[in-house]
């Protein structure tokens, strides 16, 4: 079983060394690209915080929401921000509970990606509020103004289902940091060597400290799954809890949740592609792992199609109403194009690509992922707003378009993932060394590493006897 | 004694005057956004008069149908909101604490007849509106959601005045600024516990019928089917 797995990692003539300099290169040299692109990409985050200043001085009212239509692009910002931060940590969860071998290289990338995303999906929120200022009134604790938040709200329920995932991804994330922090120490000098130090919290590399941090994952693994999927199906109770026409609806739970991961994955793919061009990562992300991953978008995509038509079609024989005022607004009134580009994105393009093994390649991954981002990103807005443009008196139904304030803001999301990515690649080694290292397959026995315990790398083989069953 | 209050809209007597309208915004301090902001849907009007056509021209006609907030008993718009903003008083009113709202205005996507109205900007008012800004009644900020309160500074004003006259309110006594206004009578405002009001038994009426009724809101609003 180890013999076929380690083969399948694909990495048996990289050496240890190699593997240590190879990825801790981008985190000791800066290059002048590095410097360009975060100034470009802080730019439009600015850019972003000075129109959210500007609405906040203002008011709403400089966005384009207008009764009846009152979320629009901020919400579905979030609900997409949030879905994009399935990936990661559901995955690497996943993927390690299985302990499936490919995934050494993979883990860190997609945890990274669930933090900052859930980073930038909680900031919606706020951003949308009336009175921005006011949001910690949704924390719940003993005030001054002597009243608890509403827990019938499904806005508080989110507030704290949000919470919770992030501060368990963090955990997730920072915990397999640790030795890879020690390394990094070990190898600075000068300030590097002090901040990595105390990030490292003294990580020495004893067999207990390695047992402990083995416990400690296999505990965060079996329990950031249950939140992360509360954490989705709580996003979509904010919507199917009231009664508005497509919204109130049971199968929306499952329904965010796949869209969640399958979203998710098709970033995690962009993120690991652009990884490994910029990073010259060519030998850890190899194609197997964009073959592996392109086929469980391909499963995701499918399943999409199910739950669309699962919603759509009961709705449709249902024959309500206001119901079929939304359905039809979206399938064959104004919302046409979008929602047939939406099933192109989402299905149409990516399930041959992803399908036919000879398109599963890096580039056809890369490829199909885009198109499901945007796809996804459409899929959100064609939940949230339709909805509201269409409610039950015609008499109101009204026509949103979004300002030139939500277009920037939401401009500036999508420049601030992939700076908050650019700076920790640039802080961490982007893939976890220890366990690249783990999975390696040991050429020859060398004189320093005996004995295999000591030291901040890993042994070369499983940490534990007995754990890697 | 514990109240109930209630509206009854007969729609054979209305006639879209929009007079209830205009007294709503002097009574409640409500704003006026302007030309450009009505345009694009952000009107404020606690009570609107809804416009539809019958049949086709020459042989057309309109309806109007007045449309204040339901003040519904199981109201969608109270559990979602995170600070108790959107709250049932005890008189069974869905009243609004301007000054708990951070404005999430997920109360007005929850509300099925999109009564909820939100401060897009500080308000403002053509000169000289300003100057007859009703003392009773608070003028809310950019960023809150406001909505009808069925006139609840009237309701705490006649409960005052009749508490100091050591009486009970009678029916009739005071009514909302919609309801006074209304030239054609076609608005019945009061008390739906007492048997002996107008309005329980105009509620009770054979035409009497909820809006959106079937959405379970229970609403203290009843509206009179036109027979013309």
């Amino acid at each position: 079983m180890d013999k076929s797995d380690s083969t399948q990692s694909g990495h048996p003539q990289l050496d240890r060394d190699k593997i240590t300099q190879d990825l801790l290169r981008p985190v000791l040299h800066t290059s002048r690209r590095f410097y360009g692109i975060t100034s470009i990409l802080g730019a439009f985050v600015l850019a972003g915080l000075a129109a959210f200043l500007y609405q906040a001085y203002f008011g709403l009212g400089v966005s384009g929401l207008r009764r009846p239509v009152f979320w629009g692009f901020y919400i579905t910002n979030f609900v997409f921000w949030i879905g994009i931060s399935h990936a990661g940590t559901l995955i690497s969860a996943i993927l390690r509970l299985v302990n499936a071998r490919w995934r050494r290289p993979v883990t860190r990338c997609a945890e990274a990606i669930t933090v900052f995303a859930l980073l930038i999906g909680a900031s919606f929120p706020v951003i949308h509020l009336g009175r921005p200022w006011l949001f910690f009134w949704l924390i719940p604790y003993p005030s001054e103004r002597g009243i608890w938040p509403n827990f019938r709200s499904p806005l508080l329920w989110d507030f704290c289902a949000i919470l919770t995932y992030i501060t368990g991804s963090l955990i997730f994330l920072l915990l397999p940091m640790i030795p890879d922090l020690a390394t990094v120490r070990d190898r600075a000098a000068g300030w590097r060597k002090r901040v990595y130090g105390s990030l490292a919290l003294g990580w020495r590399g004893t067999p207990r400290e390695w047992h402990r941090l083995e416990m400690a994952m296999r505990i965060m693994a079996v329990v950031i799954i249950p939140v992360a999927v509360s954490v989705h199906t709580i996003v979509s109770w904010d919507f199917a809890m009231v009664p508005v026409p497509m919204w109130h609806s049971a199968v929306f739970g499952p329904y965010f949740v796949a869209g969640a991961i399958f979203s998710g994955i098709a970033a995690l793919i962009i993120a690991m592609a652009l990884i490994r061009k910029f990073l010259h990562l060519e030998e850890y992300l190899k194609p197997i792992h964009f073959d592996n991953l392109g086929k469980l978008l391909l499963v995701m995509s499918l399943l999409w199609v199910y739950f669309i038509v699962a919603e759509r079609l009961t709705v449709w024989y249902g024959n309500a109403t206001p119901e079929m005022a939304v359905l039809l607004a979206t399938e064959k009134g104004k919302f046409l194009p979008l929602f047939w580009a939406m099933v192109c994105c989402n299905f149409l393009i990516p399930f041959p690509i992803l399908a036919i093994k000879r398109f599963r390649t890096i580039t056809g991954t890369v490829i199909a992922s885009v198109a499901v981002v945007i796809g996804m990103w459409l899929e959100r807005f064609l939940i949230v707003v339709p909805s509201l443009e269409f409610k039950y008196l015609p008499f109101d139904w009204g026509h949103y378009r979004p300002s030139w304030v939500e277009i920037t803001i939401t401009l500036s999301t999508f420049a601030a993932m992939p700076l908050l990515y650019l700076l920790f690649v640039k802080f961490v080694p982007i893939i976890s060394m220890w366990e690249l290292k783990g999975g390696e397959p040991v050429a020859a026995p060398r004189e320093e590493e005996v004995p295999a315990w000591t030291g901040s790398t890993a042994p070369a083989e499983e940490p534990l006897p007995g754990s890697g069953d | 004694m514990a109240h109930r209050w209630g509206m009854v809209i007969d729609l054979d007597r209305c006639t879209g005057c929009e007079a209830c309208v205009v007294a709503c915004h002097a009574e409640n301090n409500i704003a006026t956004v302007g030309e450009k902001q009505a345009a694009m849907g952000r009107t404020m009007h606690w009570i609107r008069v809804e416009r539809r056509w019958e049949g086709e021209f020459p042989n057309a006609r309109v309806r109007f149908r007045p449309v204040p907030c339901q003040q519904c008993d199981d109201a969608p718009c109270e559990p979602v909101c995170p600070t108790y903003a959107s709250y049932q008083n005890a008189q069974g009113i869905n009243a609004q604490i301007y000054n708990r709202c951070i404005g999430t205005r997920y109360c007005a996507n929850a509300c099925p007849y999109t009564s909820r109205y939100f401060n897009w900007f500080s308000p403002a008012w053509d000169k000289p509106l300003q100057l007859q800004l009703n003392p009773d009644v608070s003028v809310r900020e950019s960023g809150v959601m406001e909505k009808c309160t069925f006139c609840f500074q009237r309701i705490l004003a006649a409960e005052a005045k009749a508490q100091a006259e050591k009486r009970e309110l009678r029916d009739g006594e005071f009514n909302p600024a919609c309801v006074q206004s209304c030239p054609s009578a076609a608005m019945v405002f009061g008390d739906l516990d007492d048997p002996q009001s107008e309005i329980s038994r105009l509620s009770r009426s054979d035409r009497g019928v909820k809006l959106l009724g079937e959405l379970g809101t229970f609403p203290k609003v009843t509206y009179l089917t036109r027979e013309s």
